[in-house]
């Protein structure tokens, strides 16, 4: 927009980065900045899994079920082949962390852009137009909260998979749980927005468009929308560590992720059968490695929170 | 107030509706009633005609009928698994979900009004950095790694405490069996409290300490500084109570959620309550067991939140107020 209007000072994208506020609070942030360079190298290894693994966990043909219950290869009986040790099947954990990461990241992505999809749309329409569609809209998401998103995900899950039969269920679980973790939150960002809505509706930019005569669809998305987007921003970090850990919970349950392509969440619940025995690394492994993905979000959604203060729902 | 009331009444009447029609499409769904009953030797005319007597061949919205008048007088099905009423079964694992849930809410109370009020009245000592740090963390912690590390620390290593099962239980009022009353079920119930109550542990102390920040500025926290009464009475006393309106709504809210989230805790553990219940139901396809667990489910859901926005509404006046002119 402004080199539009200045082309006399014609500024790159990462010039206006470098010259914004949240950058320069962000160099000023030891925890902020170790989080987001911790996030970036998990989110890497995640992406080029393939790549940086050393075996492929799906590939049956590389696994030998003589290596399973490797423990690390720092400890007396470890093997140096398998860095994290084995899991029960005779998995490189490494390779199985990585590509479980992998997933993780997918679900907890896509659920939370299907979650900022509903949210935007229903969110904007109750700020905008008020009223009775207001009232309905909002008593509807308080109903929607008032059910835990863990109990509505594990009842429709459960009741899917006894449906459907644990064969069909395994080959569709990532689309389900993107489905249901993603419906389940939607109000979290209705509210958020309609809250927004309701400061942006009054001032004059609003009345101006109105006045050129613009329709209500072209002034909630081209010209409302842009302007509430640093609440959005807060809330979508938090949200993609929930759904992180929503996935882990539904995966440890054994309504996710199937054993054969695990999440971290069905990485830990496998290794849980095996804690018993003193096999601890194929738990707790995967568990610190979800612990500090899910706390270097919160830690970032925390400090994006307090930088851009943004007037977020309470309550 | 009357009105708010009401208009709370219907809103969970039509909640209820609502459930009972979902879980009533999913019993219709899952599984063959007739299969559990007659087994697999019965020819195809005999199916038909067992079909027709037992109404499966009506319109849904028949059935649907049939099944709520059974419903409202209390019978929701047999379970196909235990040979019993499927209310009986859920039921009979109630007290054991209840008094886990009990137990966690103890703990959060006694644990999170000290460490909120100290973390807001103490804003730089190390104590309340290190509380708000552990916050933070333990918001990360998925609530079954907790359990499964307490497990393995207090269970395996160490040995000190009970890792699976209820232990010990005594019968209280004739029906209720209870853990709190002897020293083993008090042991089996430490690890699965703790678990659940970690969950909401670090969002509680979270809230009272940002509510009680707010509440120490106020003017009438400056007056009773001013007019030099004690301290301690000021911040337990004074601020403390308007500190509470927030954390009650939230609570009344998240009460809810733990029940939610005793499934899980009941997995780790083995604990013979409704959720480890619900699980099993699931495994075997025990359609009636499920819908019932629904239900029920449902049912402390809106009589939770129902009475949340009730206390509420007692005790904020500008609730009471918005009530009276709508």
């Amino acid at each position: 927009m402004n080199e539009a209007v200045v082309p006399a000072r014609p500024e790159t994208r990462w010039q206006r980065i470098r010259q914004s506020n949240i950058y320069y609070y962000f160099l000023r942030d030891k925890v902020a900045m170790v989080s987001a360079v911790i996030l970036l190298l998990m989110v890497a290894g995640a992406l080029l899994a393939p790549v940086l693994a050393p075996q492929n966990p799906y590939d049956m043909a590389q696994l030998d079920i003589m290596n399973s219950e490797l423990p690390p290869a720092w400890s007396e009986e470890g093997d140096s082949q398998f860095l994290l040790g084995t899991d029960d099947q005779g998995r490189d954990l490494l390779s199985t962390i990585l590509y479980g990461t992998r997933i993780s990241l997918t679900i907890g992505l896509f659920a939370v852009i299907l979650q900022a999809f509903l949210g935007i749309v229903v969110g904007l329409t109750a700020g905008y137009f008020g009223g009775r569609i207001d009232g309905f809209l909002m008593r509807l998401a308080d109903i929607q909260l008032s059910f835990s998103t863990m109990m509505v995900a594990i009842i429709v899950l459960a009741v899917f998979q006894a449906a459907f039969g644990m064969e069909l269920y395994s080959r569709m679980a990532m689309l389900m749980l993107i489905l249901v973790i993603g419906i389940a939150e939607w109000p979290q960002y209705a509210r958020t927005i309609r809250a927004s809505v309701l400061a942006e509706k009054q001032k004059e930019y609003v009345e101006a468009t109105r006045v050129m005569g613009f329709g209500p669809g072209r002034i909630m998305f081209r010209h409302i929308l842009p302007n509430c987007l640093s609440p959005i921003l807060v809330i979508s970090t938090v949200q993609i560590a929930n759904a992180i850990i929503s996935e882990a919970a539904l995966s440890f349950l054994g309504l996710g992720m199937p054993p054969s392509q695990p999440s971290l969440g069905a990485l830990i619940s496998s290794g849980f059968e095996y804690i018993f025995s003193g096999t601890w690394w194929i738990t707790v492994i995967p568990g610190i490695v979800l612990v500090v993905l899910v706390l270097v979000m919160n830690l970032l959604g925390d400090w994006l929170r307090d930088v851009m203060n943004p007037k977020l729902y309470k309550g | 107030m009357l009105l708010f009331l009401a208009r709370r009444l219907i809103q969970g009447l039509l909640v209820m509706l609502v459930i009972s029609f979902i879980s009533f499409a999913i019993q219709d769904n899952l599984g063959d009633p007739l299969r559990e009953m007659v087994g697999q030797s019965v020819s195809e005319a005999e199916r038909q005609q067992l079909r027709d007597e037992l109404g499966l061949n009506d319109p849904f919205l028949v059935q649907y009928g049939r099944f709520m008048a059974k419903a409202v007088q209390g019978d929701l099905g047999t379970s196909y698994f235990f040979k019993e009423p499927a209310l009986d079964v859920i039921l009979g694992k109630l007290p054991a979900t209840l008094e886990l849930v009990f137990g966690a809410t103890l703990l959060i109370i006694v644990l999170s009004i000290p460490a909120g009020v100290y973390c807001a009245i103490h804003p730089q000592s190390w104590f309340s950095k290190a509380i708000l740090g552990w916050s933070i963390l333990g918001i990360s912690i998925p609530v079954f790694l907790t359990a499964i590390l307490l497990i393995y620390v207090f269970s395996i290593e160490l040995g000190w405490l009970p890792s699976y099962g209820r232990g010990e239980v005594d019968l209280i009022f004739g029906s209720w069996e209870s853990g709190f009353f002897n020293k083993d079920g008090l042991l089996h119930l430490v690890l699965p409290c703790i678990s659940l109550a970690s969950i909401m542990l670090p969002l509680f102390i979270r809230l009272i300490r940002s509510e009680m920040v707010e509440a120490l500025h106020t003017e009438y926290v400056k007056f009773a500084k001013a007019k030099g009464l004690k301290l301690t009475r000021i911040y337990y006393l004074h601020a403390l109570k308007n500190t509470m309106l927030p954390v009650i709504t939230v609570g009344g809210v998240q009460i809810g959620t733990m029940v939610a989230y005793t499934i899980l805790t009941e997995s780790v553990f083995q604990w013979p309550g409704m959720g480890f219940m619900f699980l099993e139901a699931v495994n075997r396809v025990d359609a009636p067991l499920i819908v019932a667990y629904l239900i029920v489910v449902g049912a402390i859901f809106v009589i939770v939140n129902t009475l949340v926005d009730l206390i509420y509404g007692l005790i904020n006046p500008t609730v009471r107020l918005a009530g009276k002119s709508a």
